[in-house]
C-alpha cells in the first residue's frame, strides 16, 4: 500500500489519480501515524507553507511516523513541499527561526531569489514547465527513460540548498535543486510530476514499480 | 530554462465549453475535459476553465467540472468564474483544481486575495483582471468587472501591484478592447502590468494570428499567452503555436 500523508486537508486527488495512472494498485490517503507505518511505501504531497506543514505534521505524529518510515528504508518520494521538508528546516511562514522538517537532508529551505548573479530580476513564483539537468554521474532510478533536460511543471517561491543527495537541478535565477535522492529508494522533487503530463507520469511509474518491489 | 506557457481557455457554461465574441453570441465547442486531453496531447501547458455564467447559476456543475478534471488531466488546471468568498475557493480546490482566478469579488474585497493566499498559497490563486483602455488617457487603463459590464474607476496597473503585494500568485490580464477582435494582444497594456509586478502574467484578448503569440511574450513582456477560438475552432493547434514561438527563438516546451 501506497500511503499520500494528508497533513493539511488539502488537494491531494492529482497525486492520487497520478499514481493510480502510473498502475498502483493500492494507493491510500492517510492522516493517522499508524496508518503511515503500515504503508509499504509513502507520498509526501506538496500543499501549503512549510511552517504551518511543519507544526500539523508534528502535531499530528505525522512527521515522527514519516521519519521512520525513511529509517527503515519504504520507498518516499516528496513532492515539492515533500521535498524541501526532508530538509532540517524551511523559514515559509517562519518569521523568527527556522521550522523543523525530517531532517533526512542538510540545510535550510529558502526563498528563490528574484535577481539571478547579473542583476536580472526573475517572477517569483517560479511557476511552468522548465528542464531538469541532471547530473553525470547521477544513476537516480526515478528518471529511468527520462530525457536529459526533459520538461517538468513546476509552482513554488522556495528551494532545498545543493548537498551531495542532488541528483538533478533545475535554474531560474538561481541553480537549485529539483531532484534529491537520499537513500536507495528515498527520492524528492521539486516539480510537480502528477502535473507534468507524459514525463511526470513516467517518473509516477518508476516509483510506483520501486515501491511495489518493496 | 523556464519555458514560456501557451494556454488554451474554456469558457464553460453548463458544462459545455462556449466562446463569446466580445462576451457576446455564444457558440458551443464541446466537452470541457475532452478538449483539454486534446490540447495535453498537443503539448498545452495548462488550460483555464472559465465558467461564465457562474454568478447567476448554480456552481455545483463547475465543481463537478474541476472533480472530472483532477481525475482525468495530467496537466495543471485553473478555474475562474463566480467565486464570491474563501469558502467558494475552498471548494473549488477541494475538488481538486490547482488554481482559481478570482477577479470581481476581489475587486469588491481585496482581502478575499490575502486570505486564499494565506489558506490555499499564492500558486493558487490567480488575479483575473478585465481591463479597458481609458480613452484619450495615453497608457491608462481602467479595472472592469461583473464579465466586463461595469467599470470601477480603478487603475488597473495599481489594482495588478496591490493583487500581487496581497499574495496573487499570477495575474490573468485580458484586454476587453482586443478580447474577440483577432486583432492580437494590448501590447501596451501587457507590458505595463508585466513590469509593475514581479509575479508572472498571462496576456489574454485578441489573439488571431501566429505572430501575435509571440507579440505577448516579445513586445508584451509577457509569462504566457491565453487564447480560446483560434484553438477551439481549429485555426491552430498549440503545437503549431509552440512551433512557431520556437522558430522565433522563444523558449517553449515541445
Amino acid at each position: 500500500m501506497i500511503a499520500i500523508v494528508d497533513y493539511a486537508k488539502g488537494n491531494l486527488q492529482s497525486v492520487y489519480n497520478g499514481l493510480c495512472a502510473a498502475g498502483a494498485q493500492d494507493v491510500r490517503i492517510v492522516t493517522e501515524p499508524v496508518q503511515i507505518e503500515q504503508a509499504d511505501a509513502v507520498v509526501l504531497p506538496g500543499v501549503g507553507a512549510f511552517a504551518d506543514a511543519s507544526a500539523s505534521m508534528t502535531q499530528s505524529g505525522q512527521m515522527q511516523a514519516v521519519r521512520q518510515a525513511i529509517q527503515a528504508g519504504k520507498p518516499y518520494l516528496g513532492i515539492c513541499l515533500g521535498l524541501h521538508m526532508m530538509f532540517e528546516g524551511g523559514t515559509e511562514h517562519a518569521p523568527d527561526a527556522p521550522a523543523p522538517g525530517l531532517g533526512v537532508a542538510p540545510g535550510i529551505v529558502d526563498r528563490i531569489p528574484s535577481k539571478d548573479e547579473h542583476g536580472v530580476s526573475f517572477k517569483v513564483p517560479h511557476v511552468g514547465w522548465n528542464t531538469m539537468h541532471r547530473g553525470e554521474d547521477s544513476a537516480c532510478p526515478l528518471f529511468d527513460g527520462i530525457d536529459q533536460d526533459e520538461y517538468f511543471y513546476f509552482t513554488h517561491s522556495y528551494v532545498v540548498p545543493s548537498s551531495p543527495f542532488t541528483q538533478a537541478t533545475t535554474t531560474h535565477a538561481t541553480e537549485f535543486p529539483c531532484v534529491v535522492q537520499t537513500g536507495p529508494v528515498c527520492f524528492g522533487v521539486q516539480f510537480h510530476p502528477e502535473k507534468s503530463s507524459d514525463a511526470g507520469l513516467h517518473v509516477l511509474r518508476n516509483f510506483v514499480a520501486l515501491a511495489q518491489q518493496a | 530554462m523556464l519555458a514560456k506557457r501557451v494556454i488554451p481557455c474554456m469558457d464553460c457554461k453548463d458544462g459545455r465549453v462556449v466562446k463569446g465574441v466580445n462576451f457576446v453570441n455564444l457558440r458551443d465547442a464541446g466537452d470541457p475535459i475532452e478538449l483539454a486531453q486534446r490540447y495535453d496531447e498537443q503539448k498545452a501547458d495548462e488550460v483555464v476553465f472559465l465558467d461564465i455564467c457562474a454568478t447567476s447559476d448554480d456552481r455545483a456543475t463547475t465543481v463537478e467540472l474541476a472533480s472530472r478534471a483532477a481525475q482525468e488531466l495530467h496537466l495543471p488546471y485553473c478555474v475562474g468564474g463566480g467565486f464570491r468568498s474563501v469558502a467558494d475557493i475552498r471548494r473549488m480546490i477541494a475538488a481538486g483544481a490547482d488554481k482559481v482566478s478570482i477577479n470581481s469579488a476581489a475587486v469588491a474585497d481585496p482581502s478575499i486575495i490575502t486570505q486564499a493566499a494565506a489558506a490555499f498559497g499564492g500558486q493558487a490563486i490567480v488575479c483575473a483582471i478585465d481591463a479597458k483602455h481609458v480613452a484619450g488617457a495615453g497608457d491608462k487603463w481602467e479595472v472592469y468587472v461583473s464579465g466586463g459590464r461595469k467599470p470601477t474607476g480603478i487603475d488597473v496597473v495599481e489594482w495588478a501591484v496591490e493583487a500581487a503585494r496581497r499574495g496573487a500568485g499570477e495575474i490573468l490580464l485580458t484586454s476587453m478592447d482586443r478580447d474577440g477582435s483577432c486583432d492580437g494582444f494590448d501590447c501596451a497594456l501587457t507590458r505595463a502590468v508585466s513590469r509593475a509586478v514581479d509575479i508572472p502574467v498571462i496576456a489574454s484578448g485578441g489573439v488571431g494570428k501566429l505572430e501575435h503569440f509571440a507579440e505577448g511574450i516579445v513586445e508584451g513582456e509577457a509569462d504566457a499567452v491565453l487564447a480560446a477560438s483560434v484553438f477551439h475552432f481549429g485555426t491552430y493547434t498549440v503545437r503549431e503555436v509552440k512551433e512557431y514561438l520556437a522558430s522565433q527563438g522563444i523558449p517553449v516546451r515541445l
